[in-house]
């Protein structure tokens, strides 16, 4: 075990672990995080993933050691008691069915418009193509997204 | 009138804001006033953090009208149903249907379900019958409710019942609304203290009446879910959140190979893994606990354990699945159905078609692996799951570890998607079954390997149709062989074959005899015959290909291949397929539920919808479609029980990599009365996406030795680079009289799932003319049937 420093949310935390420990589980288990969930813990679905210096990072498989830079997670996107506009899109869409990858969905979704904030169709296909969600609400989230996003690239091109 | 309140978030997220401690004092009767239950004095503290009282937990009595309902001394009411929410939005349904019942505003109002010490036992879910069979009984006793409080109202204010009117919890004087009073002034806090009637909670009986369907305000309106803002914002707490003082962290460690005995663990190959608890083992179950998540999931990896593999091999390759099937001695045939003379009508048919199809294994694969937290302190079990059944999960367990049914309790919390029989069964009781051996609250997560290779499967099926048209091209015969391998199909959470029960040689005398089906059809051929046959595989205990129900249990393979055989028929009749459908639903019976109006209705809406050109299939070549890319359109009606459904799939078919893209789905769709048109719609299109991730993607693939399907690569599933750019649905009514007032509201999970694998096949035949009889349609296999076909 070792000491170990993190930025989370903007607030810093130490946390004393084996420094190889994933980083999701010491969001959720010491930090009591709970948006980014445990999907597969290889890198294959996203339903883990967190945001570090603007890139989408899969928890699962971060060792905690090899974290640089702040942690924004789903928890972290509310400012002031306001929703992130992609959160209040997914409520307005009702985007979700159980909800469990939704972290995913929405934080692969924030990465992208943060870094193209006027994605095409395509873009936003192949930007989410590694969020997996078993109720498929794959069609939601799209429109969620094209809610979000300025949308001169996708407006009339989606029914 | 108090002024509109917001209700605190502890009550949105009303499970853990819920104290369950005055709760079941409430139901006990102890105390006519029980300040605790207000809204406004709800902890909005994890109540979950302190140890569970010993007991006992007794069953609510569904037979009293408190255990259903309470008027809070803030005019807020709390409904507990029996049931759960896998996330297609029923729970919101369920408070929509008893808001109209009761005359409250939707939002003065919260739900808890699926607590067996504080809900009473409606079964959890299944079946798509939520709404249809359990909404009923939530109805009348909210209605129920209304007629105690007009009743309590006209005592208060001195007059009969019949000069009340009623609205939003509030009792007023037709004749001076100023003269009022609320629900809260009447009973706020309060026992009802009255008893319903019925034999079972399905039949309750009430004095009351239910509202006729046009006079209904909430239901038929788009609420939104009250689950979805704190699944957006990380606030709600899930079963796989849930932690406990002292809680330990379980692994478990499965045979690598199917039927494997275990012969010796070396104990000590883990003894040096920082905060290593214990191994249990029990017959071949072995699991190790360890303080901290990560160091239990690497105890379980490092665990040093020696197996003896079986004699003989547990299954066939998948590769050599079908040709197994086929030859395999059946372990029970189903009789035969008969109508009228089938083979003296082909005999005498001018053509006979005939074809065979296939449909692999495919899993529930839940993107969350399944899980859950058992806690054993003071003499009782506890059980933290997400299990759609949580009163099964009960039961099973207390049976299992042979406890007193009162001294087992589960909360049903929130998890990952649960269409049927998956492992949560599993995990909910290994967890129960580790914590008593610990004697301290453990929490069990199985691995992504573990969930993808040993959930419960959906049965594969060998299919054989023979058909025969006459001169004119009309249907005049049909015979349909169905063959599922679905011997020991399991049921839910039974203590004798949860894997857990299995592994450790604990099983029933004979395995259930699962089952193949007929066609759900309302076409009308006069010559019939129906056989359908199970067979098993070599392994019948202790195995991962362990059958169980997955999303309409055999609906989408009896589906896919009769719908499939349906277009055959028509493409050899050279007839549209919508208008052969149509001319075969024409000439039908009708029954009691109209289901061929509705069915013609549905055919005829989907058609429309999607602007259906009347023409055969397979599409003419134009000298224009050279390039790669080929469209066509296909259709596939079906029912599930009372609800019907239509799909067209329009596919996109690259001739030169053989990638299927279904551009677009249109679903016709009628379940009756539709209670949150919205939620409705998102669900028939999620099921309708979960089918076209089964026709593309989804089969589970093994060796002789094992499933080889472990994760997101080797099991792939749709992704959002297959979504089609259009999805269009229309909610269809075709009752002959859409306006009757006791239209009821029929299940929705299922149908729009059922026929998707069948419309996307239509579709392909129709673009390349190539009929792919065997899903998934990955790239490879439509390239080799295109290149098949063009030599
Ligand atoms: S859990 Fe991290 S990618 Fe699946
Ligand atoms: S919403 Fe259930 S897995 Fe995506």
């Amino acid at each position: 075990m070792s000491i170990v420093k993190l930025q989370v949310n903007g607030a810093t935390h130490e946390v004393d672990v084996d420094p190889s420990t994933p980083l999701l589980y010491v969001l959720r288990n010491d930090l009591d995080l709970h948006g980014p969930r445990f999907g597969c813990g290889m890198g294959q679905c996203s339903v883990c993933t967190v945001i570090i210096d603007g890139t989408a990072v899969r928890s699962c498989i971060t060792p905690v050691s090899a974290v640089r830079g702040g942690i924004t997670t789903l928890e972290g996107l509310a400012k002031n008691g306001k929703l992130h506009p992609l959160q209040q899109a997914w409520i307005d869409e009702q985007a979700a069915q159980c909800g469990y990858c939704q972290n995913g969905q929405i934080m692969t979704a924030k990465a992208l418009l943060d870094r193209n904030p006027d994605p095409s169709d395509a873009e936003i296909r192949a930007a989410m193509d590694g969020a997996l969600c078993r109720c498929m609400t794959y069609y939601r989230v799209q429109a969620a997204i094209r809610r979000v996003a300025r949308g001169t690239k996708t407006a009339g091109a989606v029914k | 009138m108090s002024a509109p309140l917001q209700l605190p978030k502890a009550v949105k997220d009303a499970i853990l804001g819920f104290n369950q401690a005055s709760r079941r004092n409430f139901l006990k009767g102890s105390g006519a006033l029980v300040i605790s239950l207000g809204v406004a004095t709800l902890p909005g503290a994890n109540v979950f953090a302190a140890e569970p009282a010993a007991g006992p937990y007794p069953d609510p009595d569904f037979l009293q009208l408190d255990t259903w309902i309470v008027i809070h001394p803030d005019n807020t009411a709390t409904f507990f149903v029996g049931k759960t929410d896998g996330g297609q939005g029923t729970g919101t349904a369920f408070r929509q249907m008893m808001c109209d019942e009761l005359d409250i505003a939707y939002d003065r109002t919260s739900l808890i379900m699926g607590c067996t010490d504080i809900t009473p036992d409606q079964g959890g879910s299944g079946g798509s019958d939520a709404i249809e069979r359990d909404g009923i009984a939530m109805r009348r006793v909210a209605a129920e409710a209304r007629r105690v409080l007009l009743e309590l109202g006209g005592q208060h204010l001195g007059v009969p019942v019949e000069m009340l009117t009623v609205a939003n919890a509030t009792i007023a004087l037709k004749s001076d609304a100023s003269k009022q009073v609320s629900y809260a002034g009447l009973i706020g806090g309060k026992r009802f203290n009255v008893a319903l009637g019925g034999r079972n909670v399905d039949a309750i009986i009430v004095k009351a009446a239910v509202k006729p369907v046009n006079e209904l305000r909430v239901v038929g309106q788009s609420l939104k879910r009250y689950d979805i803002p704190g699944k957006v914002d990380g606030s709600l707490k899930w079963a796989v959140d849930m932690k406990l003082p002292g809680m330990v962290h379980a692994r478990n460690v499965r045979p690598p190979l199917a039927g494997a005995t275990l012969q010796r663990i070396d104990e000590s190959s883990v003894a040096a893994v920082p905060g290593f608890i214990r191994v249990v083992s029990r017959g071949n179950y072995v699991a190790v606990i360890c303080a901290r998540e990560e160091q239990a999931i690497r105890a379980a990896r490092q665990l040093k354990v020696e197996w003896k593999p079986p004699a003989t091999a547990p299954f066939p390759a998948s590769s050599g699945l079908f040709d197994y099937m086929r030859t395999a001695t059946p372990s029970s045939v189903g009789e035969a159905q008969v109508v009228g003379d089938p083979a003296g009508a082909l005999a005498a048919a001018a053509r006979v078609i005939e074809a065979e199809y296939e449909v692999p294994f495919q899993g529930h694969s839940a993107i969350g692996p399944a899980h859950a937290l058992a806690d054993p302190s003071n003499g009782q079990m506890t059980i933290y799951s997400n299990d759609m059944k949580a009163y099964g999960l009960r039961n099973g367990v207390a049976r299992f570890l042979d406890m007193p049914r009162e001294k087992v309790r589960v909360v049903y919390m929130d998890g990952p998607q649960v269409y049927g029989r998956t492992a949560a069964d599993d995990a909910g009781f290994e967890a129960a079954f580790l914590a008593r051996e610990l004697g301290r609250p453990v929490r069990m997560q199985w691995m992504r390997d573990e969930e993808t290779a040993w959930d419960t499967k959906g049965p594969p099926y060998v299919f054989k149709l023979r058909g025969g048209l006459d001169a004119q091209g009309k249907v005049v015969a049909l015979e349909y062989d169905a063959c599922a391998a679905d011997h020991n199909h399991l049921g839910y959470n039974e203590p004798d074959t949860v894997l857990i029960a299995q592994l450790m040689g604990r099983r029933p005398e004979r395995p259930a005899r699962g089952s193949a089906e007929a066609p759900s059809t309302l076409y009308a051929i006069a010559n019939r015959r129906t056989t359908t046959r199970i067979v098993g595989m070599p392994l019948t205990w202790e195995t991962p290909l362990r059958t169980g129900n997955l999303r309409d249990p055999n609906g989408p393979q009896v589906t896919f291949a009769f719908e499939s055989f349906i277009d055959e028929l028509a493409a050899a009749a050279k007839a549209d397929p919508v208008q052969f459908r149509l001319d075969m639903l024409a000439v039908a019976g009708e029954d009691g539920v109209f289901r061929k109006a509705r069915s013609l209705a549905v055919v005829r809406a989907a058609a429309k919808a999607y602007g259906w050109d009347t023409r055969q299939s397979p599409k003419p070549r134009t000298p224009a479609a050279r390039g790669n890319l080929l469209s066509g359109r296909g259709i596939a009606y079906t029912y599930r029980s009372n609800t019907i459904a239509a799909v067209i799939a329009e596919v996109e078919v690259n001739r030169d990599t053989g990638r299927v893209w279904v551009k677009r789905l249109v679903c016709a769709h009628d379940c009756g009365l539709a209670i949150n048109p919205e939620g409705l719609r998102h669900t028939v299109e999620c099921g309708m996406l979960h089918g076209l991730s089964r026709a593309l993607r989804e089969e589970v693939q093994f060796d002789t030795e094992k499933v080889t399907s472990v994760d997101w690569a080797s099991y792939p599933s749709l992704r959002h680079s297959d979504t089609p750019e259009a999805i269009d649905i229309v909610l269809v009514n075709g009752d002959p009289n859409p306006n009757r007032p006791d239209l009821a509201p029929y299940g929705a999970g299922e149908t729009s799932h059922k026929p998707l694998i069948a419309a996307v096949a239509n579709a392909i035949f129709d673009a390349t003319g190539v009929r792919i009889r065997r899903p998934p349609f990955r790239s490879e296999r439509v390239l080799a049937a295109i290149k098949a076909a063009n030599t």
